[in-house]
């Protein structure tokens, strides 16, 4: 029987060191998953190594996998044709399903049924890896082909004021200056909020950071919606009316836990030996935390900040109950209703018209290319901070 | 510390005292004082938050309920602020129906792929598919919502025409006339949801079962177990808990999801046990589509529906944390 080893692991090494490096990598307790990987960059590709395993296919599982294969496919492809079935969703699911009970029986009949239990299970995980990401790349395209044909410069440097729902052009400048205006009150109220909270969980460990984690815990599932209503009651209400401020406390309310969050686990990988020597250096806390130990962790703390930024780019619902939308540009975010590019779109959506409808993909693309901007810049920083620290070891 | 005398000192006793560690002593500078209640200062602006949340919420709340008696709000379906009539019994129902549909479908998924990317996804691979995980977390529900409104509508509705033909035994399954319409359904609007949860599901149960020793997972691997096996015996034994809490925050998020429910549902105040059948509702979907027109007493009922929804996933939210901690403390 002749074993071919598809790839070997080029570093399965002891057991001591796998869990050195899980425990750094993975103690990360993701709010949003986002958090979870951007900071890892160093030490997951040593995990990744390590947790790899030689895969072994003989000849013969070749043979029933390319068999089981072929069976699926043309059987669906039968199955469609006799049926008259047309959309390919229906094909997927069919071929899937004969394909799976191919390779069952197969390597039930070849080899046993634990064998035969694996190969289910493993063609299941693959599936839902491919349903994921093919779900996430129908998106991106969809979005893309449908709100391509709208974008014309106009859309960007103009508003809807003196456009009817059935004329063409008219734009989302309004609603980008009102997301830019937003999103610059929302960071500039959390992110030193989140930041300082994080200090306070992880340098000073205070006597309420029990308390203060909980609540932290707390507003990580906070439904933004819930957040909107809130800064109406105290806000809006309160007769200050409507405008890209109150908008701005609504999204600060959702950015700061997920700053807080991934900026304490990019403190946690900052090397203690570096507090140590500020403080052995006779410096008091404060000068080690602001001057040695958060521009150590900078870079992490952009990503913390950027991603807090993406969370909060992207909710309609508190918009909605704080700014209440508009269709004209409003420069001045403290007063008057203002719209921002979710609330744009879904304003828009509700209207059964093509034309409008049409602008909202537009608007779709302009918010999904903004989010995708922002994800890689995450990113990068991120990779280049955890290179640096990794390097300075 | 015993006195050191004279007399004590050459004693075994103090031999060993000597090597315990000695206390030292932290001096706190005036600008340590200061930095130290600043952070405090920013860390109590969350505590401010969620308690502000519940008292101002639950002031605010107090005329609807007046009105429509605190009774009636939760056991009655009806939303008439002509007359002053709330109730929201439907909606929370409602509510609790699309997020379970939503968690149908994402765990096998989120699961499927946790299981993906921790054990058999080659390295390069779980690179992409994590970027891609954490892409679909950073995606606004709005553009899911118009996505599902436009793209997914016609398979899915396919999806549950098979379902109502086939699986009918099942009392969710059921139609309540042949020709009913299947879109802007419970079913649709889950499934969208559905999505939008994968991500942190996926990234929770991910973390619980990298804290499964490893010597334990290559034990049964090299006793011939199966890779299956292996997941069947030690892994999933090892993550149940943590992984119900990676559930229980999917349910969290699914209960609170506004604008895409809003977007795809066809809205009806009444419970709707039909899950294939258009229509259908949930409190953040209420709120969302009422709240633009709403006046005076409307507005106060909103935010009552609102303070329920807030308890809700609140109680969801800190259960599920609570778990997940204790997994993590446990390993």
């Amino acid at each position: 029987m002749t074993i071919l080893t598809e790839r070997l692991a080029d570093g399965v090494t002891g057991n001591g060191e796998t869990r050195n490096g899980d425990s750094r990598t993975t103690a990360t307790e993701a709010t949003d998953s986002s958090a979870s990987s951007a900071p890892s960059g160093a030490g997951e590709a040593v995990v990744e190594q390590l947790r790899f395993r030689p895969r072994v296919l003989v000849s013969r599982d070749r043979k029933e996998l390319m068999l089981s294969l072929a069976s699926g496919l043309t059987g669906s492809a039968g199955m469609c044709l006799v049926f008259d079935w047309s959309h390919p969703l229906t094909y997927a699911i069919w071929a899937l399903l004969i394909f799976l009970t191919a390779s069952y029986l197969l390597a039930r009949d070849s080899q046993s049924p634990v064998v035969a239990a694996d190969r289910l299970v493993t063609t299941l995980v693959w599936t839902s890896g491919g349903i994921a990401v093919s779900a996430l790349v129908w998106m991106l395209v969809y979005v893309a082909v449908q709100g391509f044909k709208g974008l014309r410069l106009e859309f960007l440097s103009s508003d809807l004021s003196k456009v009817g729902p059935l004329d063409d052009g008219g734009g989302a400048l309004h609603a980008i200056i009102g997301t830019l205006q937003q999103m610059m009150i929302a960071s500039v109220i959390s992110i030193p909020i989140a930041i300082l909270t994080a200090v306070y969980l992880h340098e000073i460990k205070g006597r309420l950071s029990g308390l203060v984690r909980f609540v932290i815990d707390a507003m990580s599932g906070l439904p933004s919606i819930v957040a909107g209503l809130f800064i109406y009651t105290i806000w809006v209400l309160r007769g200050n009316g409507p405008s890209g401020l109150a908008a701005g406390l609504a999204l600060a309310i959702l950015m700061i836990p997920t700053v807080t969050r991934t900026a304490e686990e990019m403190l946690k990988t900052i090397d203690d030996g570096l507090r140590e020597s500020a403080l052995a250096l006779g410096a008091p806390q404060w000068r080690s935390v602001l001057q040695v130990v958060l521009p150590t962790a900078r870079s992490g703390l952009i990503t913390a900040s950027i991603l807090g930024v993406a969370r909060a780019v992207g909710e309609t619902a508190p918009v909605l109950l704080t700014a209440f939308g508009s269709s004209s540009v409003n420069l001045n975010p403290f007063v008057g209703p203002q719209s921002d590019l979710p609330l744009f779109i879904y304003q828009l959506l509700r209207q059964p018209n093509a034309n409008q409808i049409a602008r909202a993909w537009t608007g779709a693309l302009v918010l999904v290319l903004l989010v995708l901007v922002l994800f890689v810049l995450a990113r990068v920083i991120g990779e280049h901070g955890a290179r640096v620290r990794g390097g300075s070891r | 510390m015993a006195t050191l005398t004279p007399e004590t000192l050459t004693t075994k006793n103090d031999l060993f005292e000597e090597q315990t560690p000695r206390v030292v002593s932290r001096s706190v500078t005036r600008g340590d004082k200061i930095f130290r209640s600043v952070c405090a200062a920013a860390a109590m602006v969350s505590l401010f938050i969620i308690g502000g949340t519940a008292i101002f919420l639950g002031v605010k709340s107090v005329p609807a309920l007046q009105e429509t008696g605190f009774k009636n709000f939760f056991t009655t379906s009806v939303w008439n602020p002509t007359v002053g009539e709330y109730g929201v019994l439907g909606l929370l129902i409602g509510t609790i129906v699309i997020a379970s549909v939503a968690l149908a479908v994402a765990v096998p998924l989120a699961l499927g792929l946790a299981l993906f990317i921790n054990e058999y996804a080659p390295s390069r691979l779980r690179r992409f598919l994590t970027s891609s995980v954490d892409l679909l977390a950073a995606m606004p529900s709005i553009i899911f919502g118009m996505w599902g409104l436009f793209a997914l509508q016609a398979p899915l509705s396919g999806v549950a025409a098979w379902f109502s033909l086939h699986l009918s035994a099942i009392p969710f399954f059921r139609l309540s006339e042949a020709d009913a319409p299947l879109i802007r359904s419970s079913f649709i609007t889950g499934a969208v949801v559905a999505l939008m949860i994968v991500p942190i599901i996926t990234s929770v149960s991910r973390d619980v079962m990298a804290q499964c020793p490893r010597s334990q997972c290559e034990a049964a691997l090299g006793l011939g177990g199966s890779r299956w096996g292996m997941i069947k015996q030690v892994l999933l034994p090892f993550g149940r808990a943590g992984i119900t809490g990676a559930v229980l925050l999917g349910f969290g998020r699914a209960l609170g999801e506004t604008i895409a429910v809003a977007l795809l549902i066809s809205f009806i105040v009444q419970a709707n046990p039909l899950i294939l059948e258009q229509g259908g509702g949930s409190i953040a979907s209420l709120i969302a589509i009422k709240f633009p027109e709403a006046q005076e007493v409307e507005i106060s009922a909103l935010i009552a529906a609102g303070l329920a929804l807030f308890a809700m996933t609140l109680v969801v939210n800190l259960g599920a944390r609570a778990i997940v901690r204790r997994t993590q403390m446990a390993a």
